[in-house]
């Protein structure tokens, strides 16, 4: 279980070796890349299997950082922190495989993507907020060397709108911390003290506070109307990238919103909680239907990506529970799928094909030349449509159970919006692929790569495996929704 | 008080080092080296140079310490350290930056250079109105004549006689408020000067005395609206006298005016007109690089910019200590000094003046294009690099010390807004670097060694330094 950071430290010695032996050859660079992603993975999974479902955060390490500040280095794991790193561990070794065509500047690209990676895991076990901070935004720049330098289409453009949107987010991020620590007082940056102190606060404090913190972090998850980076940023970004981002670095934000901005000031989250679930629901029907009517392959993914958030959104704005529960469980199952749609999309489809007009894809038949991709797109589209045996059905289900008792209004609208997710995603299978049979003499595709199917599988397996099994993650993530730190955000706690 | 001026010597032991230094590099160029080629000569300077600074490092670390010939020259852990700081950032300086272009008579800037690095430690020292501005003026002339030390560049002679006219402007008025200020209270010495200002309170003739010290203040620091020579002199200067005007000059004229308004005036009179010259730099600063082509301007402005949050950092004096303002100027110095060693090696082989100058520079050098990476990235506060920690303790500092509705809040908030804008000037200025082809005709190109260490070394103290702020904070 102390074994648990490592997990940071081998993606960023990961990312060291990649840049310094990945300059002899793109091989070598990604075949290290998977070792040290491989490597993390291990530790994660031990960790999981040493894991007892307690409520209260786990320490792992803690040592004196600046202590005149409150500062310390401080990692912890509960139940959700773990379900989010094996969703990281397993986006990162399929993005990896995902990316084994990558051949300019290898070395650089994987160092960059386990810079990134080492980043997230780093969030994710962060106890302390300033060290949850600092890799927050270590996350920041990788992602736009990743995109501007790797990507298509109008990357640079859409490199710098992504980093502004996340910067700006932490920016508010760390007004909001920084105030939070002063105004209360408690000058430290523990999780449990600085909470313990801001729910002290009298409401009208903690209002603006919360909606300085929540905001910035809701950023990151594409809260509707700050989304629009997203689908911009994850069409350019190259595959790998895409899925990492759409996949995992969208969780940082909502796992920002959960760990940080509720427990702080829960009275500022009851006073807007109405407000985030519209504007969640908004973003869930809005993104649907402007997915609906993409041209362009992947930003159908790309918006799909941005509803499929609006559910995590509802979820924490639900504010039971079992739907924040769901919520977890969601991020979990969109990391998962969005990854392998954008896989699909980006990998499978785009570098044989190199277009993404689902017009011309129409065309070509891919049907029949890539029956592999054909079928994981499906599994995938119709996994995140929510349908049961896969992981969105428990999660959707158990988010649109828990607004039901905040809402009914909101929920119904939820649901258009999984109806709406099927239409946009049938629409895209039929134009992508089951046009119709091949047009004659049309140009031999490469077939699917080993490491294409080995990321399918692992990606398939993991949302199968949770949706038939939902318990493996839940009996993880509700102790840790019934801790001290997370009580007085339930409705009918003490005030 | 009795002075003893053998403990006097011992003190000043430091700047005479540095002061023989520029003799002795003036001596040996003269004596032996008239013939050689510039290029030898710069190097023999620059050998005896750094051999000076060392000496003048290791007279700081053994020096005696506290408070010397009657208070008026003060050895406290912040004159101390920031003696020692000012000593490595000459040293990295003249490394970083000894592969520019040569310039004619290189022996005498490098002696330029030490002369105005003794005016430096002084003025991290003084305690006294005459001996503050004395050494505030020897720094001073020697950076007029570095930056107009480019004789056949109107450039340089442009920016020279810029800095040179403002500079004599702002001295005038730092001395004529400092005459003021001993009028008024008839005594130099700026404890005893603190002392009479918190009993008696302020007259309008200090208050007018105190109004001249800021003005002087925002000119030396580059603070808005008394900015406008940065930018030139950041575009004009030779790339080692800029790397000198923004580092090491910087530094030094933060302590002393932090020493120069803490010491004497507590928290009377001048925290108001600091507050809006801060946000007027924050302002100015960042939206004037917006929309610079220029990489030097750029850097012009956002030293205006790090010019406003030295200043916030100063209104903290009295809540927080001189932690955060002197970390900040530190870390920023080294940041600074490290993007025009970059700019520096660049134009030995070509300009290097547009932001597309930087073009492929990643696969021209891919050492030169990581370090730059360090250094705009610290100057934009990115974490791990030591950037990030300096705003992080000022903004902490200033909202622990009043909250949002102070003055000093408020200016945190509009900052840390402010950010954003900067991280996107500041990627502006790694695009061509990283993502440019290399230009038609640019060659590899090839670093010096000792810029290579210089470098290298000043990008690690970067990371360690914001891995381990500790070691500057726990100095003080």
């Amino acid at each position: 279980m102390n074994t648990l950071p490592s997990a940071i430290y081998l993606c960023f010695a990961g990312s060291a070796a990649a840049l310094v032996f990945g300059r002899r050859s793109a091989a070598l660079a990604r075949r290290l890349a998977l070792a040290f992603a491989v490597a993390a993975a291990l530790v994660v999974a031990r960790a999981a299997l040493d894991f007892a479902p307690a409520g209260e955060l786990r320490t792992l390490t803690n040592a004196a950082w600046v202590p005149a500040l409150g500062i310390r280095y401080h990692l912890a794991v509960d139940g959700i922190s773990l379900t989010l790193a094996v969703l990281t561990a397993i986006a990162a070794i399929a993005g990896i495989l995902f990316s084994w065509n990558v051949t300019e500047s290898a070395g650089e690209f994987f160092a960059l993507y386990l810079a990134l990676l080492g980043a997230v895991y780093g969030v994710f076990l962060s106890e302390n907020l300033f060290t949850l901070f600092v890799f927050y935004e270590i996350a920041i720049i990788p992602k736009y060397f990743l995109i501007a330098r790797w990507g298509g289409g109008e990357r640079e453009f859409a490199a710098m709108k992504l980093v502004l949107y996340s910067f700006a987010g932490s920016a508010l991020v760390l007004a909001g911390l920084l105030w939070a620590s002063a105004a209360s007082g408690a000058h430290t940056f523990e999780l449990p003290a600085l909470a313990a102190a801001t729910r002290a606060l009298p409401g009208h404090v903690q209002v603006p506070l919360f909606a300085l913190v929540f905001v910035g972090f809701a950023t990151l998850a594409g809260l509707f109307p700050l989304h629009s980076w997203a689908p911009d940023g994850h069409v350019a970004a190259p595959t790998a990238a895409s899925m990492l981002l759409a996949g995992v670095v969208m969780k940082l934000g909502a796992y920002g919103c959960l760990r940080v901005a509720l427990p702080l000031f829960p009275a500022g989250f009851h006073a807007l909680q109405g407000t985030i679930a519209v504007l969640a629901v908004i973003g869930i029907l809005y993104a649907a239907l402007v997915a609906l009517v993409q041209s362009d392959f992947k930003r159908v993914v790309g918006f799909s990506s941005v509803s499929h958030m609006g559910f995590v959104l509802l979820g924490v704005a639900a504010g039971t529970p079992r739907a924040v529960a769901g919520a977890v469980l969601q991020m979990f199952s969109h990391g998962v799928l969005a990854g392998l749609l954008f896989g699909v999309v980006g990998r499978m489809v785009y570098d044989r094909t190199h277009t993404r007009d689902l017009a011309s894809l129409r065309m070509m038949g891919l049907g029949r030349l890539l029956p592999f991709a054909a079928a994981s797109f499906a599994v995938a589209g119709f996994a995140s449509m929510g349908m049961p045996g896969f992981s969105g059905f428990p999660a959707e289900l158990m988010i649109l159970i828990g607004t039901w008792r905040y809402s009914p209004a909101l929920t119904l609208g939820a649901v258009i919006g999984i109806v709406l997710c099927a239409a946009f995603t049938l629409r895209a299978l039929q134009a992508g692929f089951l046009g119709g049979p091949p047009p004659a003499g049309a140009p031999v595709l490469p077939p699917i790569t080993w490491p294409e199917k080995a990321g399918t599988c692992l990606l398939v397996a993991a949302s199968v495996a949770v949706g038939l099994h939902p318990s493996l993650l839940l009996d993880w993530i509700e102790p840790a929704l019934h801790s001290a730190l997370f009580l007085p955000v339930w409705p009918g706690a003490a005030p | 008080m009795n002075p003893s001026y053998a403990q006097l010597f011992r003190a000043l032991l430091p700047e005479l080092a540095l002061v023989a230094g520029a003799c002795a590099v003036l001596g040996v160029d003269l004596a032996w080296l008239s013939g050689w080629a510039p290029a030898r000569r710069r190097a023999a300077a620059l050998v005896v140079a750094a051999a000076s600074v060392v000496a003048a490092l290791g007279l700081v670390c053994a020096g005696p310490r506290g408070s010397l010939y009657g208070g008026e020259w003060i050895l406290d852990p912040l004159a101390v350290g920031t003696q020692a700081a000012l000593l490595g950032l000459l040293l990295l300086g003249l490394g970083a930056t000894s592969g520019a272009k040569l310039q004619q008579d290189p022996a005498e800037f490098v002696a330029l250079t030490l002369l105005a690095g003794a005016g430096f430690l002084a003025m991290a020292a003084a305690q006294q109105l005459l001996l503050a501005f004395l050494a505030l003026e020897l720094a001073s002339l020697c950076l007029y004549v570095l930056t107009g030390y480019d004789r056949l560049s109107p450039a340089s002679a442009e920016a020279g006689l810029k800095y040179f006219l403002l500079g004599g402007m702002a001295a005038a008025f730092l001395l004529f408020g400092l005459s003021l200020i001993y009028g008024s209270e008839g005594t130099l010495e700026l404890p005893r000067i603190g002392a009479r200002v918190a009993a008696q309170g302020m007259t309008p003739l200090l208050q007018v005395g105190l109004a001249m010290v800021v003005v002087a203040l925002g000119f030396k620091t580059a603070a808005a609206p008394f900015h406008f020579w940065a930018p030139d002199v950041y575009e004009g200067a030779p790339a080692p006298a800029a790397a000198v005007i923004a580092s090491a000059s910087k530094v030094a004229a933060v302590v002393l005016f932090a020493r120069l308004l803490g010491v004497g005036f507590g928290a009377a009179g001048w925290p108001p007109a600091v507050a809006v010259l801060a946000a007027a730099s924050l302002l100015v600063g960042n939206i004037g690089a917006l929309g610079q082509g220029n990489l030097r301007r750029l850097l012009g402005y956002s030293a205006v910019a790090h010019a406003g949050a030295l200043l916030l950092a100063l209104l903290l004096l009295r809540a927080a200590g001189p932690g955060p303002l002197w970390y900040y100027a530190l870390t920023y110095g080294v940041a600074t000094l490290g993007a025009f060693g970059v700019i520096a090696t660049l134009e030995s082989d070509g300009d290097c003046q547009r932001i597309s100058d930087l073009a492929g520079l990643h696969r021209r050098s891919p050492l030169l294009a990581a370090c730059l990476a360090v250094f705009v990235l610290s100057l934009a506060g990115i974490p791990p690099l030591a950037g990030f920690f300096g705003k992080f303790a000022v903004f902490a500092a200033a909202l622990s010390a009043g909250g949002v509705a102070s003055a000093p809040g408020a200016l945190a908030l509009a900052a840390i807004a402010l950010t954003v804008v900067a991280l996107y000037y500041y990627l502006r200025l790694l695009k061509p670097a990283f993502l440019s082809p290399v230009p038609a005709g640019a060659a590899v190109i090839s670093v010096p060694w000792a810029v290579r260490v210089c470098l290298v070394a000043a990008a690690v103290l970067l990371v360690i330094l914001g891995l381990f702020p500790r070691l500057l904070l726990d100095r003080l």
